[in-house]
């Protein structure tokens, strides 16, 4: 056996986890053709690479089919109920920062805080007859954030792309979504909630707490550890 | 058959002979009535399935919300029942608390006498889980919420109060807003000073003359006075009004000569002490808690009570129930029929007696 290194498939993510490695003279490279979610481990012992979709790392990581796994903090947050108790972070790893933010439609001037989003969604209710929607495809953190900020009448509905959009289709009054840079927000005329930052996520590596170390990786598991830490 | 399946049966058997009648409501609930009544943390409590015919169904959190609306549908009046069953609640914090749990209640619908109707559905619980020597907690949320509708300030401070009396950390922050003992936010300030605009078109449903409402009642709002010292002091004490009944309301009497609107509420829990001594219960040594029962579900409206362990802090309260008129008021569309009633956890009586 060996230890299992999961690391995100494609993309802007691979490249920049790939390069994270290399500093640390651990070499990750895919193998195979183009197309093929294949690969190695150069420069440590008895390590193999998983390649998976950054999505999957969480549930892989708590199931302990992976050891280690680089994906961010908000979809182990999301995905993972008391996540510290199934994952530990190794180390904060500076590249893929992205905010989970809530935003409102930058023409509402009256909206600056949760609490006036929470008195909007009062008499948006009175207005139309159904609680103002909220687009996220972050149910569990969106829902807990509201419920500490002590925000009620409203509803989140599933948006699993294009989010900012879901405004002007009136389809949603807010969103909450990861942004990086607040680009596309205000592209489509949105705004930043003021205290509405629900989480601060960065590519993070990941150690499982539920993966088994057969006595045979235990030396390669801490020399990884230690190159990385 | 599980021992905790033969001992809800035999509860809801015990409650036949106390005067109701077996209802075995459906485990599959409309989600939208749910949704409506709860907001959307049902969904964080709740399993949500679906199919395309009925769309979203939630598997029944709890009896009440089947029993009063099968009640309204076709019910004799006055009516009292009891069922047996399973109901389930996601546990997305901790892993201990079970998913999937039987729960056996006991509902009164019966507007003739409130406070004999409290007392009787309290002492029925009481005697049941009497041998576990469990530590009682009552309150009643129609004080607190009598005391907010007497207060000298505007309807929409009331309202917004009113609103979260079942999240009390946002009502005490807006009770200190209104009071005058915290300041408006900056941004408030300035947009209250004319100071925020913006260039951005407006999008979405919310139009510009929701908006402008919104400003009105802010500008509004600023020149209303603070709510007083004298009547903010009087509400942090109700709201700290914490000890054995007879001493709570010899305390609750004195507050109502400075808050009069909480007199009728308080006559209730003079009468509810009378009926429930009258039943054997002594209240001497019943606590009573005004805060109490605030987080838990929000329908109950009046008397509430909990019955816990106290050698297990861990383990959720035995037995809960209180009054839910305003629940029925909702449900019935204006329509409203006076009820009481509580739920047991035979798992958890089980658990107990093995441990004594």
């Amino acid at each position: 056996m060996s230890i299992k290194l999961g690391v995100p498939s494609k993309g802007r993510l691979m490249e920049k986890t790939f390069e994270w490695f290399a500093r640390r003279d651990v070499t990750l490279t895919r193998t195979g053709s183009e197309r093929e979610y294949s690969g190695e481990v150069a420069g440590i012992d008895g390590v193999a690479l998983v390649l998976l979709s950054a999505g999957e790392i969480p549930r892989e990581l708590a199931a302990g089919r992976i050891h280690l796994g680089v994906t961010g903090t908000d979809l182990i947050h999301e995905k993972l109920p008391l996540w510290e108790q199934q994952v530990k972070p190794i180390a904060e790893m500076g590249f893929g920062h992205a905010d989970l933010v809530l935003a409102v439609p930058a023409g509402w001037v009256d909206v600056d805080l949760t609490e006036d989003l929470d008195a909007v969604a009062a008499m948006f209710r009175d207005h139309h007859g159904f609680r103002l929607r909220i687009a996220t495809k972050y149910h569990r953190l969106v829902r807990d954030f509201l419920r500490e900020a002590g925000v009620a009448d409203y509803q989140l509905v599933d948006s699993q792309g294009a989010t900012e959009g879901t405004v002007a289709n009136e389809t949603a009054e807010a969103i909450a979504d990861i942004t990086s840079s607040g680009e596309t927000l205000r592209a489509n005329h949105l705004k930043i909630v003021s205290d509405g930052l629900i989480l601060a996520s960065q590519a993070t590596l990941w150690r499982s707490r539920t993966a088994q170390v057969e006595d045979a990786d235990r030396a390669a598991l801490n020399t990884l550890l230690k190159r990385l830490g | 058959m599980s021992e905790a399946r033969t001992r809800a049966f035999a509860l809801r058997d015990s409650f036949v002979d106390a005067g109701a009648q077996v209802v075995d409501p459906p485990v599959l609930q409309s989600a939208d009535l749910l949704l409506d009544l709860y907001g959307e943390d049902i969904r964080a409590r709740a399993y949500v399935t679906s199919d395309a015919m009925r769309g979203e169904q939630m598997l029944r959190p709890d009896f009440t919300v089947p029993v009063v609306r099968m009640h309204m549908a076709h019910g004799a009046d006055p009516a009292r029942y009891t069922y047996a069953g399973e109901v389930f609640r996601r546990q997305e914090d901790d892993p201990d608390r079970a998913s999937e749990y039987l729960q056996v209640g006991y509902e009164v619908f019966d507007g003739s006498d409130p406070a004999a109707a409290d007392a009787e559905v309290f002492s029925l619980i009481f005697q049941t889980v009497a041998p576990l020597g469990l530590r009682a907690a009552t309150g009643d949320i129609g004080i607190l919420m009598a005391a907010v509708e007497g207060l000298k300030t505007t309807e929409r401070r009331k309202a917004a109060l009113r609103r979260h009396i079942w999240r009390p950390r946002r009502f005490r922050a807006l009770l200190d807003r209104f009071g005058g003992r915290t300041a408006i936010p900056e941004s408030r300030a300035k947009l209250l000073a004319g100071e925020v605009g913006t260039d951005a078109p407006l999008t979405g449903l919310r139009s510009q003359s929701e908006i402008d409402a919104r400003l009105a009642a802010l500008v509004e709002d600023a020149a209303q006075p603070p709510i007083s010292g004298a009547e903010m002091e009087c509400l942090d004490a109700l709201l700290a009004v914490r000890e054995t009944l007879p001493f709570a309301l010899s305390h609750l009497h004195d507050l109502s000569i400075d808050l009069p609107a909480i007199k009728v509420a308080v006559g209730r829990v003079d009468a509810r002490a009378e009926a429930l001594s009258a039943r054997g219960v002594d209240i001497d040594r019943l606590e009573f808690e005004a805060s109490y029962g605030r987080t838990l579900m929000e329908y109950y409206d009046g008397f509430v009570f909990g019955f816990y362990a106290e050698s297990r802090p861990d383990l959720p309260p035995v037995a809960t129930g209180g009054r839910y008129d305003a629940l029925t008021r909702r449900l019935g569309k204006g329509v409203e029929i006076p009820a009481v009633g509580a739920v047991l956890r035979p798992d958890l009586m089980t658990l107990l007696e093995g441990a004594s």
